[in-house]
Order: C-alpha cells, then structure tokens, then sequence
C-alpha cells in the first residue's frame, strides 16, 4: 500500500500518524508540494484532483484523509476506539469529522496563508482587516471545539482518543507553523493538546511536525519562482 | 409509541442537507417526526432550539434522547441503525470507501459553491433589497462550474451514480445541493446532459420523496417568478 503524503499538509499528517501508530505497512511517496510535485502526470493518475493525502492499495485509489482513515480503520481492524462500532460513538466521531472542513480546517489554512505564505513566498500583503477577521474566525472555531467537542472530556468522544482528536491536532497546530501560538491562554486545549500527544506518541507526534513546525526557516531556501503559477489562484481565495 | 421513542428530526425543507436527511428517511421509511424550524422567520435562533442545538444549525435528530447534528453523520447512522438497504453505504470497505470520500469532498466543493450561488442570487438581495452584485455572481457561478466539471470527469466517469452502480447518501447530498440554485430559477444543469441523466437516475430511485422534500424550493422559484 502507498501514501502520498507532504508533511506540510495538515490531513497527511493525521494519515500519517495514524498508520505509524497502528503498524500499518505502507511505502511513504514523498509529494513536495511547494515543489510542484503533484502535478506529475504520475501523480494526476493516483489522484486526479492532485490533492494529497492519498492512498493506493493495488488497483484501489483513494483521496480525502478522512476517508483513507476510515478505510484503513475497517480493512487493518484498527483498535475499536479509533473509530467505534458502537453507533452513538461512531455518529459523534462523524459528527466532528464533518463539521471541522469549514471550520477549523478552513480557518487554521487560512491563518497559515496570510501569516506566512502569502507574505514570504508570493509577496501579497494581506490587509488588516482581513487579518483580523481571519484570527477571528480561528478563535471561534478554537472556543467551539474546547466547549462543544471536548467540554470536560478527556477527549472529543470521551475517555479514548479517536479520529475526531487525530484530525482536530493536526489543523489546530497548523497556525503554530506560521509563528501563532493558539494554546497561549487556552490552558484546556493545552491539557487537551498533552493528553492527544501522549496517546499518540511523542515521538511519533514530533517526527510529524518537524516540517510544519520548521515552515518559516525552509521557506527562506524555496525556489519561489515554482510556485508563482499559483499565484492568482491564492489571490482569488484568500483576498 | 411514547413521544420520547419516536426518532424527531428538525428541520427546514429550504435547507440543502435537511432535504437529504428528509429524502431518506421517506425513502427507506423509517418512522420519524419532523419538527419544523423556519430558517426565514429565525426559529434556529430560539432559546429552546439554542438548547438542542448551540450551533444553531439544522438539521438535528433526536433518537431517544441521543441528539446529533451535521447531514452526512446522520445519514450514516440512520442507515446504520435503521438497517436501511446497503446501497445507501456499502459496508464492503473499498465501496463504502468511496461515499466517504465523496461525503468528505462534498464540505468544501458541491456545498459552498452551490449555495453560494444562491446566497449570492436570491438570499442576500432578499435580505438587503439591493440588486445581485452581477461581478461575484459571475465568478461564483464559474466556481461551480469548475466543481460540476469535477462531479462530471472524476465521480460519474464510467459510472452511473456518484459512488458507484447504485444510488447512496452521496448522490442526495450532492443533488439537493445542486437544486438550491432552482429556487431563484436557475437550473445550474441545464448545459449539462451527463448530470442531468444523473439526476433523472437519482429522482427515479427515490420517487416521490424527492418532489415532496423539494417542495418549499419549488414554492420559492414560483413565488419569485410571479414577481416578476
């Protein structure tokens, strides 16, 4: 089985941990991004929307993290906390799933964008207004999941860790990687943050950040004259 | 049955995935209250629907007491519970592989662009009595466009339905997505023949239910045109 996986890209990094976690055997194909590497005619046939994550088992290809999550849950019988077969635990692990694409996800990417991207690799300014709004909407996002999804849980379902936490982390460090510190001032995402981390393996839980945590410094050595064909396209979804 | 049995869901037909959730459960006729929650005269925002729902969202279902929000979870736990036909969510694991994938790609392709759509066209001059802003209609409508071409070349490519040989969760999120736009009289399909046998094949799997949950969207259009 392949994963085509940047370790910049929040959903590779949940694909990823949670095969490493589970001893999942796979062989790890490297897509660069900033590098313009999904758009190999190679890769177009794996995935033709040229998003990653993505997964081929033999003739089976699969996008959307969530999905590659879930089906490696049912086809490697991952522990049953992960993702239940108890109905009730199942449809509230859906529940998060469905409502952090235009949430979390949509804003945590955006404040990675205007931060750091679009400053330092496309030279847009983003105005501060929109700035603003951008750090207001990642701030509603973060007090809904501390008071909606983990409340006074251990964790989003309850006692256990599952793909709902595994999917949250990765967007909510997302910001970290542009220089925000979104756990300052929030002491029950942090708790929330430590138990998640110690569930998964620090050491497993580092090895897949150390891209996006390092994002400012390897953005410095880029070839930006790669990725300027994209630069409309960011033009017309950020400002 | 007591009250506290039977399975309630709340919603309002002028919503997309409230029309979803409303088509299955007719369809595979599963016993169910509908609670009403009029999006236009702001009954989401009540103090007794905040208490269901902080979000203040719909649709909601409540089982017996087990309240659940978000269309794509509950489709998936109605045709889980209520052991609706497998074809809705295969459980062979590369065939059901595929409608999650969809119901995940949906969040951030057919949803927001379709809507926008009609935000952009019947919603926000509604709301402001001001003229639609020709200039971001367009591009809206273009972005659409973009996700229909990708509903056309990648989903239905070799295939009948979205996810496959039979009709699923998918397909009904997907086309009450691609109605809403009908209710300011625009048939977003229309230059379109593959989607629009897809969408004959989802209707006739469904029947009725699906003129019965498009109802209030027919009722816009034809108030709206009357208008003019």
């Amino acid at each position: 089985m392949e994963l085509y996986l940047d370790l910049f890209s929040q959903p590779c990094r949940s694909v990823y941990m949670f095969a490493k976690k589970n001893n999942i055997p796979f062989e790890f194909k490297d897509i660069a991004l900033m590098n313009g590497d999904h758009h190999s005619e190679a890769f177009g046939r794996i995935n033709q929307l040229r998003k990653v994550p993505a997964l081929r088992d033999e003739d089976f290809c699969l996008a959307e993290s969530i999905a590659i999550m879930q089906y490696m849950a049912e086809k490697f019988k991952t522990p049953d906390f992960w993702y239940p077969a108890d109905l009730q635990q199942r449809a509230r692990v859906n529940e998060y799933l469905s409502w952090q694409h235009t949430a979390i996800r949509m804003n945590g990417s955006k404040i990675f964008w205007m931060r750091l991207m679009m400053p330092t690799v496309y030279e847009l300014e983003v105005p501060q207004e929109k700035m603003d709004g951008a750090i207001e909407d990642l701030n509603t996002s973060l007090t809904l999941i501390e008071e909606k999804f983990i409340q006074d849980k251990a964790f989003i379902i309850g006692d256990n860790i599952s793909l709902a936490d595994l999917v949250a982390i990765v967007e909510i460090m997302q910001p970290l990687g542009a220089g925000l510190d979104i756990f300052e001032g929030r002491p029950k995402l942090s708790a929330w943050r430590d138990r998640v981390v110690d569930a998964i393996g620090k050491d497993l839980f580092d090895d897949a950040h150390q891209k996006i945590l390092g994002a400012e410094e390897a953005i410095k050595h880029l070839d930006k004259s790669i990725v300027q064909i994209f630069k409309p396209k960011v033009i017309r979804l950020f400002l | 049955m007591s009250a506290g049995r039977v399975l309630e869901v709340y919603l309002d037909l002028l919503s997309q995935p409230c029309r979803a959730v409303h088509i299955l459960l007719n369809c595979t006729r599963i016993p169910h209250r509908v609670r009403t929650v009029a999006l236009r005269k702001g009954e989401q925002r009540t103090p007794e629907f905040t208490q269901l729902n902080p979000m203040q969202k719909v649709p909601v279902l409540v089982d017996d007491g087990f309240v659940l929000t978000e269309s794509d979870a509950i489709l998936k736990y109605l045709v889980t519970k209520y052991h609706a036909p497998q074809h809705w969510y295969p459980r062979q694991p590369e065939r059901r592989a595929r409608v999650d994938e969809y119901t995940a790609w949906h969040h951030s392709n057919t949803r927001p662009h379709a809507a926008r759509v009609f935000i952009l066209e019947v919603l926000v001059p509604a709301q402001t009595g001001s003229p639609v802003d020709g200039v971001v209609l367009q591009r809206a409508v273009a972005q659409l466009d973009d996700t229909l071409d990708k509903l056309e070349s990648m989903f239905l490519r070799r295939q009948p339905f979205l996810c496959g040989d039979d009709v699923s969760l998918a397909d009904l999120l997907a086309l009450c997505e691609l109605m809403q736009p009908l209710g300011g009289d625009r048939d977003v399909l229309q230059n379109r023949p593959q989607l629009q046998r897809w969408r004959s094949r989802v209707q006739s799997a469904v029947s009725d239910a699906f003129d019965h949950a498009h109802s209030v969207l027919y009722a816009l259009r034809d108030r709206r045109k009357a208008k003019l």
